[in-house]
């Protein structure tokens, strides 16, 4: 095992995770809104296939997301999930919650500087004040509202009713698109959102927070600097965080990872006390599978916005913290394979620390829903992630061939979270990882994620990012 | 049998990368004509 008395180990302070649930948007998802421009008639079918929000509340691996179950009960539960519904289920969860749509509209008008939403009056009165947060909401009249999205501004529906209208930014810049804008507006609020209920929940003052670093997955800028970024300091700003400034920190679905470990190291080296790591959600991703779902006779599962934050500072005695040494990165000479991802980024991190692969308790990789992935043939992603780490294991004489299953099993979990990127990648385990190691259930939690870079047609690369998190002994 | 055929190699994140096969496919004498790796979540 480890060297315990040498670990670097920076506390974490509590993390606050939230599905804000969209039916409506889905149609401008990036799938969805090029399918139905080429086969129109999409449009109805999708609209039949989409979730109401109590059944959004009810699907059990959104439990799982915000606290209330946890990933071992879930692979006990019977499937369908989205089927076999949790009775009783709440919108409140251990460390989490869901928003309705109703409430994200209301708080996409409140973040809003550059009046990009306009919301209909009377519907504002009757479902939107009550989540009125911010700037005071642009209001109209339904026939302006109808006027704005005839001259090419997105429809905000609620079902069948228009409820509101998102304007472009600028007549010409593509940067400033509707479809951009809404998508890093939503980004914004969504992360705002988590951030501000975990400050709550921790009952600390949002002017204690020096440092915000966002790892969401969107590009902000203009035509002259596309991505320049720094939506980090606009989520400061809206949650009321006057004395942070902030950054991005980017690397595909890995950037929180790398977040994490910026974060903590801010805090290790004394230039920060309290930090916090926050990503809204990926608009651009819904119903990505949507196809998949229609032709299974299934509801569109990907119909919400994931977000998280969490807040750092320096470690308290036998409280869950980030194992800093054990942070590990893919190097370029790496490799893309499977096999190389999981050598750089668990054995070999873990040789140093002079542990084997079976000495963490448990493993947080990509932890995709299956349920939303095996029907569009995209597999069981946590699982072919475990069987990779489980083969390296045989491979290097720590466990039998014959006993793959059982470290995919007893150190591995079933995947709960949307496809929402950055948001199942490891990170979406934090709070369960911090409950089973307050009540003594693992010791360890080893975080993996990968980060698709070929995506971008930069490199032929991949990337990663790990860490250890354990409770401070010290 | 596969000597001087065309093909083209899809590869991906968490199975086998788009260059991987292209690479095995080169050296079975077959002609990649594109490849690329693709992220399916």
């Amino acid at each position: 095992m480890s060297d315990s008395s040498k670990a670097v180990r920076v506390g974490i302070e509590g993390v606050f995770y939230s599905l804000t649930h969209v039916p409506d948007l889905v149609r401008y998802g990036s799938k969805p809104s090029r399918e139905i421009r080429a086969h129109p008639q999409l449009s109805e079918e999708l609209k039949k296939r989409l979730r109401p929000f109590p059944e959004a509340t009810a699907y059990a691996p959104h439990q799982v997301y915000i606290g209330n179950i946890t990933p071992e009960e879930l692979s006990g539960l019977p499937k369908p999930w989205y089927e076999k519904l949790i009775e009783g289920a709440g919108m409140q969860g251990r460390f989490g919650d869901l928003v309705d749509q109703d409430h994200f509209y209301s708080l996409l008008a409140g973040s809003d500087q550059f009046d990009l939403v306009t919301l209909e009056e009377k519907w504002f009165q009757d479902h939107g004040v009550k989540h009125t947060n911010g700037r005071a909401p642009r209001l109209r009249s339904l026939a302006e509202v109808q006027m704005l999205c005839d001259k090419g501004a997105f429809s905000l529906y609620s079902g069948d009713t228009l409820v509101g209208a998102f304007e472009a930014g600028h007549a010409e810049d593509t940067n400033l698109t509707e479809e951009v804008l809404l998508e890093n507006l939503a980004a914004k609020v969504t992360a705002a959102h988590s951030l501000r209920a975990l400050l709550k929940q921790l009952q600390m003052n949002p002017g204690d927070v020096d440092y915000v670093i966002s790892c969401s997955e969107e590009a902000i800028g203009d035509r002259y600097n596309r991505g320049g970024g720094n939506l980090a300091k606009a989520i400061a700003e809206d949650v009321g965080c006057e004395n942070a400034s902030g950054s991005d920190t980017k690397a595909f679905c890995a950037g929180p990872m790398y977040a994490m470990v910026h974060g903590a190291s801010l805090i290790q080296s004394g230039v920060c006390r309290n930090v916090a790591v926050v990503a809204g959600g990926s608009l651009a991703k819904l119903g990505m599978k949507f196809e998949s779902h229609l032709k299974k006779g299934m509801p569109v599962l990907e119909d919400v916005l994931g977000s998280f934050a969490v807040i750092l500072r320096a470690a308290e005695s036998n409280e869950p913290c980030v194992r800093l040494d054990s942070a590990a990165f893919h190097p370029v000479r790496g490799g893309a394979s499977p096999q190389a991802m999981a050598e750089f980024l668990a054995e070999k991190p873990l040789a140093k620390l002079g542990m084997k692969l079976t000495d963490v308790d448990r493993y947080a990789v990509e932890l995709h829903n299956p349920e939303i992935t095996l029907p569009s043939g995209s597999g069981d992603v946590p699982r072919t992630n475990y069987l990779t780490l489980a083969a390296l294991a045989v491979m290097r004489g720590q466990i039998q061939k014959n006993q793959m299953e059982d470290f995919v099993r007893s150190r591995g979990m079933i995947g709960y979270a949307p496809t929402q990127g950055h948001i199942p990648s490891a990170i979406v385990y934090l709070g369960h990882a911090m409950d089973a190691l307050r009540n003594g259930k693992i010791s360890n939690a080893m975080f993996i994620a990968k980060g698709s870079l070929f995506l971008g047609r930069m490199t032929q690369l991949s990337d990663g990012c790990s860490f250890l998190v354990e409770r401070n002994e010290n | 049998m596969l000597q001087g055929k065309k093909v083209i190699a899809i590869g991906e994140r968490d199975g086998v990368p788009g260059p991987v096969i292209a690479e095995c496919l080169g050296g079975a004498g077959l002609e990649v004509v594109f490849q690329v790796t693709e992220c399916f979540v």
